[in-house]
């Protein structure tokens, strides 16, 4: 509308003034925003500029390499494999069932693979890479790195994972590793972070799990850039950790082998020990189960299978084992008489095949009786009753102080896992134990090494090289670490009377030299490789009056579990020892028939450092031994080269 | 003065109209883009493509636009503001019934290869409309009860339309827009005051009403006011954007981090970062420095439009530049103090700065009928 002068002079002031209005308003609110720009990003920054890093910066752990694990000549017994793997990331990969279908014509991959890979994905980022397959082939791998350009979003990558190339022949010694436990990391305090790496691995038994410290070596750590979902978007920085120590084992892979294929299917165990050092050379326990399996998950089925054999693959017999003694427990009776004065080599008793305590009879294994026995003839030949005599004369006590002087009853700190400690039993452990006054008749037991008496395979080895030496020997496994080789203390004397030791080992000598000597047919006919021994049978069942009436029943008469163990203790060269072995088989009969072949294979394997020659044994067995050596041959592991190192 | 009693004679004619534009606001304008060139080039991580060139086409086409309005005659633009509020108000129901659903509002239409969001075209449109109602009002008459409930009726109906897309950020900036220009033109301080009296009432009342079947606000809206008044509540939810958006802007310290170096952008945990977040990355990147320069710039911005519309003599164009530069400031004060958290995130992006083309053309259209306005101002 047309407006006078006047009035459009008035609207233009009023706008103005209401302009200035607004316009002081609006630099009102400048000055607030400003002021809260300046509150943030200068009064605040310090706090802000936290949050920010702490958004964008993680920290990532690189698993340390494990320490390898080595025999005594370097050769490997435990090693870090390369593992090769396929891996799929969903948003590289489009569409990942086609993608799937296509790599399940190259690779396996089970409907139940499949089933956990289409989860995985699922509840995953989609830039995840997720496990296809694990530990493929190298042709399965080669295969899918080839096909590479038609599987988008496949990665075939390559890892390390612990591989045990011996496969059982140290799957007691060594152990092997596995995932990590809730219980593993309640049994620290403070777990090291490297134990949170997921899929990181650690020893779970044996040497893998007693020097976990050492083999783990501990992490390094990166850091690293992500974006908002978490996606690493570059390494900012890196610092390496240190890789686990190598460690060497006394142990010789050649002779574990031999002896691991020489105890072959029975539940058996085998030690041999430098009786001079206490280095363990072998460590058989029959039969063996694959580690391999445990590292990389083992399936219900055959963890049941492994459970439910009833020889117990899974068992360390050579430690965890606890077996009465039987007959090798002789020498420690006879010792201790010795040593407290009651007998002399030369003092004899009678045996009439049995002797009669109260209404109680104790008999000898040969029923018809001995005659006159001598420590000699009681040790060749095995005589019980002799050492039910000289049993009563020096008392529980002083045998188990001698048992306990030798090695027995006490637990051998070695790295495995579940030692036994045995039982050498005297008057305090059985009222301890049983709350019981002891009473004669187990002394008479615990002469011969049965009743309350256990030990060990190690125990036993250990025994018999401190019989051979005279000196508190200890075990040990432990080679070198990190290179480094470990302290190797003089073994202190045992303090006995040589000319007592003497006598014992004269009589070890006829065991299996003597015509009449149990383990005779067991004798090394190489004069530089001369073994000395002693066997053992040890009742596993009460022999009823009723069964005794009937005549003694034959052990292949009975089922396999109530068996009689066969044990053999011994060393060699007699003139000059070097080693030690004590074999147990487990409801194997008789301990000359069944276990001292084994020892005697056994320590010739370690003394001559091959397949023993066959001139070492007796000539009429020649022709049967080299048809078995042959066969074992068959058996044995390429071990590979010596002195192998990280590859 | 009406435009009829132009002295047209004084009015500069054909090209020489290109120096009579108010260039400072043409430099100012083309430089607020081009600091918006740079930060979308720094978000897409070195990369042109993706958002800068699209925008910088976006202004090269807006420019053009704004320079053909400005050399139409004012008056055209005066007669054109029914029309133009009319078809505003059309295509605002056209978008009731045809539009496309985006974040779960109707807001845009797609016309051939234009989007149109027809609530940004409304915010220029309702100006123009106001300042003709009131260059044609009787200037005695605009407190007159009457003759003030015809404009709150203009910015209503509008204001309601948008509000049921919903979107709740852009009705209020039609409400406030509508109400500067009512301001402007002399509209009693007592309307004013009883409106502000009224709001803090209907406030109260959103608030109380929360959670009863007649709630006024969805329940998305009430989730950003609480968002808002305490962000670390729910920092992994809907306070995440907030808190992200804090930490970047602080984390630029006094001069920040540097081009291309804004580790909350190139990393992704800034949310919208090239769209209503914009500043957030040019704070970081460039700190309160970068920040505050951005201000300045904006700041001279208004300066000039006020400049040019206490000059002019022209009340249409006065209460057009007021109207329109009071809209361009309200874009800028409620992006900048919802991205600084003290303001509920609405929705409501940067102008020049973030990334759309709706939002640009639609300035660049105002920013045509201001320097218009300028041209043509009687002398």
């Amino acid at each position: 509308m047309r407006r006078t002068a006047r009035d459009t002079e008035e609207s233009a002031r009023r706008i103005n003034r209401r302009s200035l209005l607004m316009g002081g308003a609006m630099v009102a609110m400048f000055a607030v925003l400003g002021a809260r720009m300046r509150h943030l990003s200068v009064e605040q920054a310090d706090e802000f500029r936290l949050l920010a890093e702490e958004n964008r910066i993680n920290m990532r752990l690189i698993p340390p390499e494990r320490g390898l694990i080595l025999d005594r000549n370097g050769k490997l017994i435990a090693g870090n494999e390369q593992n090769y793997r396929v891996t799929i990331t969903r948003e590289d990969a489009g569409d990942v069932d086609t993608v799937l279908a296509r790599l399940s014509r190259l690779i396996p991959v089970t409907a139940e693979d499949m089933e956990r890979i289409r989860r995985d994905i699922d509840r995953n980022s989609p830039f995840v890479p997720i496990i296809v397959a694990d530990r493929l082939p190298w042709e399965d791998f080669s295969k899918v790195a080839m096909n590479a350009p038609t599987l988008p979003g496949v990665t075939p990558e390559v890892g390390l994972s612990r591989h045990y190339p011996l496969v059982e022949d140290f799957s007691h010694v060594v152990g092997y590793v596995g995932p990590v436990s809730e219980k593993d990391l309640e049994e620290r305090p403070n777990p090291p972070p490297v134990l949170r790496i997921p899929e990181f691995q650690i020893g779970k038994i044996g040497v893998e799990r007693w020097m976990e410290e050492t083999l783990r070596g501990s992490a390094g750590n990166k850091r690293i850039e992500v974006n908002h979902v978490g996606r690493v978007m570059r390494e900012l920085e890196r610092t390496d950790g240190t890789p686990g120590q190598d460690i060497q084992l006394t142990l010789d892979v050649d002779v574990q082998n031999f002896v691991q294929a020489r105890l072959g299917e029975e539940s058996a165990s085998c030690v041999v020990m430098d009786v001079n050092t206490g280095e363990i050379i072998a460590c058989a326990s029959s039969p063996g189960f694959d580690p391999n399996l445990f590292v990389r998950g083992i399936t219900q089925r055959d963890y049941s299978a492994l459970m439910e054999d009833d020889h117990r693959p899974l068992a360390n017999k050579t430690v965890q084992g606890a077996y009465p003694p039987g007959s090798t427990f002789k020498m420690v009776t006879a010792l201790a008489a010795l040593e407290a004065g009651v007998i002399t080599p030369e003092s004899s008793y009678s045996c009439p095949g049995y002797i009669e305590f109260g209404d109680r009879r104790f008999h000898c294994w040969k029923r018809g009786g001995h005659g006159r026995v001598d420590l000699a003839r009681s040790l060749s030949e095995s005589c019980d009753v002799y050492y039910y005599e000289i049993a009563q004369k020096v008392g529980i006590d002083k045998i188990a102080e001698m048992g306990r002087r030798l090695g027995l009853g006490i637990r051998h700190d070695l790295p495995m896992s579940a030692i036994t400690e045995g039982i050498m039993p005297d008057r305090a452990w059985k009222m301890e134990r049983w709350g019981e006054d002891w009473r004669i008749g187990d002394t008479i037991n615990a002469s011969i090494g049965q009743g309350y008496v256990l030990a060990s395979p190690l125990q036993l080895a250990v025994m018999t090289a401190r019989l051979a030496t005279g000196r508190a020997i200890v075990p040990r496994i432990l080679h070198t670490v990190g290179g480094q080789p470990v302290d190797l203390p003089q073994a202190e004397p045992l303090g006995l009377d040589p000319a007592g030791l003497r006598s014992i080992r004269d009589g070890m000598f006829e065991v299996m030299n003597s015509q009449r000597g149990t383990a005779f047919s067991s004798r090394v006919a190489d004069d530089t490789m001369v073994l000395a021994g002693k066997t053992g049978t040890s009742q596993v069942r009460n022999i009823t009056a009723a069964e005794r009436a009937r005549g003694v029943v034959s052990n292949d008469d009975l089922p396999w579990e109530r068996r009689d163990h066969a044990l053999y203790v011994g060393y060699a060269p007699f003139d000059n020892p070097k080693y030690a072995v004590s074999v147990v088989v487990e409801h194997g009969g008789g301990g000359s028939a069944v276990a001292a072949p084994i020892a005697r294979d056994a320590i010739l394997r370690a003394l001559h450092g091959d397949i023993p020659p066959l001139t070492a044994y007796p000539t009429n067995q020649r022709g049967r031994i080299e048809t078995d050596l042959n066969a074992l041959k068959e058996r044995l592991r390429d071990t590979g080269p010596a002195g192998s190192s990280r590859a | 003065m009406s435009f009829l009693e132009y002295q047209l004679k004084t009015v500069p004619g054909g090209l020489r109209k290109v120096l009579h534009l108010n260039w400072p606001l043409v430099v100012l304008v083309t430089a607020v883009s081009s600091v918006g060139f740079l930060i979308l080039y720094s978000i897409a991580g070195g990369n042109l493509s993706v958002w800068a060139e699209p925008q910088m086409k976006r202004f090269a086409v807006g420019l053009v636009l704004m320079f053909a309005i400005a050399f139409v005659p004012i008056w055209f633009w005066r007669n054109m503001a029914g029309l133009a509020f009319g078809i505003s108000i059309l295509l605002l129901l056209a978008v009731e019934f045809f539009g496309a659903v985006g974040m779960g509002a109707q807001r845009w239409l797609d016309i051939g290869p234009l989007r149109i969001q027809p609530s940004e075209l409304m915010k220029v449109t309702l100006v123009m409309m106001l300042a003709a109602y009131y260059d044609w009002l009787d200037i005695k008459k605009t407190s007159h009860p009457l003759w003030v409930l015809i404009p709150v009726v203009m910015i209503l109906v509008p204001t309601f339309l948008v509000v049921i897309q919903p979107n709740l950020g852009t009705s209020l900036m039609l409400l406030m827009g509508g109400a500067a220009v009512m301001f402007a033109a002399g509209v009693s301080i007592w309307y004013f005051a009883a409106v502000a009296a009224l709001v803090a009432g209907l406030v109260f009342a959103v608030f109380a009403a929360r959670g009863t079947p007649w709630q006024f606000l969805h329940d998305y809206q009430y989730r950003r006011i609480d968002t808002f008044l305490d962000p670390s509540a729910d920092p992994l939810g809907a306070g995440y954007n907030i808190m992200q958006a804090k930490i970047a802007l602080g984390s630029g310290g006094w001069g920040g981090k540097g081009f291309m170096q804004g580790t909350q952008s190139r990393l992704n945990f800034l949310p919208e970062k090239h769209t209503d977040f914009i500043f957030t990355t040019l704070g970081e990147e460039f700190g309160f420095v970068g920040a505050f320069s951005l201000l300045a710039l904006y700041g001279l911005i208004l300066f000039f439009c006020f400049t040019s519309a206490m000059a002019n003599k022209d009340r249409f164009s006065q209460l057009l530049i007021i109207g329109l530069a009071a809209n361009f400031f309200l874009y800028l004060a409620v992006n900048l103090s919802m991205v600084m958290g003290m303001a509920p995130v609405v929705g409501v992006p940067l102008p020049f700065l973030s990334y759309g083309g709706s939002v640009m053309l639609v300035l660049l259209i105002a920013f045509g009928l201001i320097q218009s306005a300028h041209v043509h101002r009687p002398r």
